[in-house]
């Protein structure tokens, strides 16, 4: 399909990675569900599984659908590629399986969705991961805490559910110091406010759940890479430097000089731990993404209507939202985020624990539910859900109290939102009584 | 694997098969700021098809030991030092971009080790704008993206390159961004510079005595099928015309196969 010659965001959200369909002309990306792909002869199907040619052989390790939504994942962020996965926290998990195993070490913030840190601080130390857990406005902890077998650190783009801004230009820096890449969970911020890659991150997932998919209808992920870190270079990653004898020995640094991180993940990640995408989460994801640019510019401005209400009622403690002055990283939003912080934040709620759960349960058209980045506004008690294996200390370090309610704006008409949001505030009020 | 090649080391990717002494040799020439990745597919499926394979870091390029070399006619005498560093009497010359010219001018001044010469998104002569010069010089980092989008002809080129689920634009820039930053010096304005001023193609053509192919992009705007014309005349050779732009063995990898499989036979 010829196109612009260096297409712009909006372009590129509906058109990276598809055009018309060669067999059908089908104009809307196809979903190809199907397990496999007949090879046009044996030297054909050889050279496709030796590397020798690109194609699709089983769906577990490329599909053409999905394929489209990772080539349009990495175009929207800037990247030389991704891999979907069968959820975010897969993404997670193929990202550190890929450069890390046991004796391995990981630097990462402390303000994590509970369930990265349910795997980094529970799990992988079952398979020798250790990992360092450092605030992440404490720029000097992040140098103090690598170490000679450490091998990525790893923060959100705005951390869960207090929002810290990952100073993503400081943090790279410090790891690429050092020799280890930059991972950066952009689940939040999507690459429409913020393309990680051109402060400096290396690598950047998502839980496509959320905004990416937009409509609260299928669980996915992502993993893009930069094509940016020089993996060799670094001397400490030889899963992609040196050859693999689980694949013809083939060094992948030298298979391709920028590709050589997700060709390991794919030809190994996907292939052995197998958590792969459907192609028909693939095509419900697309159908979000090509209305990114347009969903998160409402999700931001009704994020900030019903923001500067909140900030503003007397039931209100406190309202984590970086675009405030309040915000520890307000000023770092500003540099970071000039589009805007999201839609997705935490207020404190001013008395009991019994009014709290009096507010959630008076909301009518907020929903109460495990999951952010939906069409539709949510709600949910961080400490009792989403982080309630976290004990107090690791609950007080991502910036969480037993007060705090997480909020995740939806694209409802904003005044109708405030209107809930009143009604349940009184209803809080009231059962103060 | 690497090489004693004119005094300092030099990098060939081998195809993923260890090197052997016997046997048809193909090399693989990249293009300007690219490195030898931009062949891997085709070198490994040659290498697996009863080739050896040399697919070359030029000097001062990725794992090749710079300083770059200063013209087309000294690369081909790096050329052809590689194959003798390699023991390989005869090859089949492959070429994309400013790496055909270093084929031609390899082919051209020994042509009895020239089995073949392919030459893939070429043009001569190979001339580059005074402003696409001048923003080499001033700005690399926008004429890196400028030379992105000029040498890719679609926004959904399939199946991909290495593979699926890769961004081609993406990974274009970033390698280029990486041979640039890995140099010694504006490595990006050398190279437009050394296509720029060449200015022996004709001549070396009419010495080429072995057979000569040229794969051609339909869209390419870098170097233009037009362009093509005079040396395919002189070179009397055979003209693959595929739907890609400049970057076509990213943008086409199978049809670049079935077109090279015609001129260089597994």
């Amino acid at each position: 399909m010829p196109g612009p010659s260096d297409p712009a965001f909006d372009t590129l959200a509906l058109h990276a990675g598809a055009a018309p369909d060669p067999a059908t002309g089908a104009r809307a990306t196809p979903i190809h569900l199907t397990t496999s792909f007949v090879f046009e002869s044996s030297e054909h199907a050889a050279s496709l599984f030796n590397m020798e040619r690109a194609g699709h052989v089983y769906s577990r390790i490329s599909n053409p659908t999905t394929a489209v939504f990772e080539e349009r994942l990495a175009a929207l962020e800037g990247g030389a590629g991704a891999i979907a996965t069968a959820s975010g926290q897969a993404a997670l998990h193929l990202a550190i399986a890929t450069i890390a195993g046991a004796g391995s070490h990981i630097v990462a913030s402390a303000a994590l969705y509970g369930g990265s840190h349910n795997l980094l601080a529970y799990t992988l130390p079952r398979f020798g991961i250790e990992t360092t857990f450092v605030r992440p406005r404490d720029i000097d902890a992040w140098r103090a805490a690598i170490r000679p077998n450490t091998r990525l650190l790893l923060g959100e783009s705005l951390g869960n559910p207090g929002l810290d801004v990952l100073d993503i230009p400081r943090v790279s820096q410090i790891a690429h110091d050092a020799g280890v890449p930059l991972l950066v969970d952009a689940t939040f911020t999507t690459p429409w406010l913020q393309q990680p890659f051109k402060l400096g991150a290396d690598l950047v997932f998502h839980s496509a759940t959320k905004f990416l998919s937009g409509h609260g209808t299928v669980v996915g992920g992502v993993l893009a890479d930069s094509g940016r870190f020089d993996w060799e270079r670094s001397g400490r990653f030889p899963e992609l430097s040196a050859p693999y004898a689980g694949f013809h020995d083939m060094v992948f640094t030298e298979e391709s000089t920028v590709g050589a991180f997700l060709l390991r993940a794919r030809r190994e990640g996907l292939r052995d731990f197998g958590a792969c995408m459907s192609p028909h989460t693939a095509w419900l994801i697309l159908q979000g993404m090509e209305t990114l640019p347009l969903r998160m510019e409402r999700h931001v401005a009704n994020a900030r209507k019903v923001v500067a209400f909140l900030a503003s009622h007397p039931m209100v403690a406190k309202v984590g939202y970086p675009e405030l002055e309040s915000h520890p990283d307000h000023a770092l939003a500003r540099a970071l985020l000039p589009r805007g912080c999201g839609s997705v934040f935490s207020f404190d709620l001013r008395g009991s624990r019994r009014q709290g759960v009096a507010f959630i349960e008076a909301l009518q058209l907020f929903s109460h539910l495990a999951n952010v980045g939906d069409c539709r506004s949510l709600v949910i008690h961080p400490a009792s859900t989403t982080h309630f294996r976290m004990d107090d200390a690791a609950l007080g370090a991502a910036g969480i109290g037993p007060g705090t309610i997480r909020l995740s704006i939806g694209l409802e008409d904003a005044d109708d939102l405030i209107a809930d949001l009143k009604a349940a505030l009184k209803t809080a009020e009231r059962a103060a009584a | 694997m690497k090489l004693d090649v004119q005094g300092r080391s030099a990098y060939a990717y081998t195809g993923g098969k260890a090197w052997s002494d016997a046997g048809p040799c193909a090399v693989f020439i990249h293009g300007a700021l690219n490195d030898h990745s931009v062949w891997t597919l085709l070198a490994r499926w040659y290498a697996h098809h009863g080739y050896r394979v040399l697919a070359v870091d030029l000097p001062g390029h990725g794992r090749s030991e710079g300083p770059p070399l200063a013209s087309v006619e000294a690369l081909g005498d790096w050329v052809l030092a590689l194959l003798a560093a390699a023991n390989v009497t005869s090859a089949h010359l492959a070429g994309h971009s400013m790496g055909s010219l270093i084929a031609l001018e390899a082919a051209s001044r020994a042509p009895e080790r020239a089995a073949a010469l392919v030459m893939v998104g070429t043009a001569y002569p190979m001339k580059v704008s005074d402003a696409l010069l001048a923003t080499a010089r001033d700005d690399p980092g926008k004429a890196i993206a400028m030379v992105n989008a000029f040498s890719h002809s679609s926004l959904a080129s399939k199946p991909s390159y290495p593979g699926p689920g890769a961004w081609l634009r993406g990974g274009s820039s970033a390698l280029m961004h990486r041979i640039q930053s890995d140099a010694d010096g504006n490595l990006f304005e050398h190279d437009f510079r050394v296509c720029d001023a060449y200015a022996g193609g004709i001549e070396a053509a009419r010495r080429v005595a072995c057979p000569a192919h040229l794969i051609i992009g339909s869209r390419d705007v870098m170097t233009p099928a037009k362009a093509t014309k005079d040396l395919a005349d002189v070179l009397d050779a055979t003209v693959a015309r595929i739907v890609s732009g400049h970057a076509l063995m990213q943008e086409a990898p199978d049809e670049v196969l079935n077109a090279m499989r015609a001129a260089i036979p597994a």
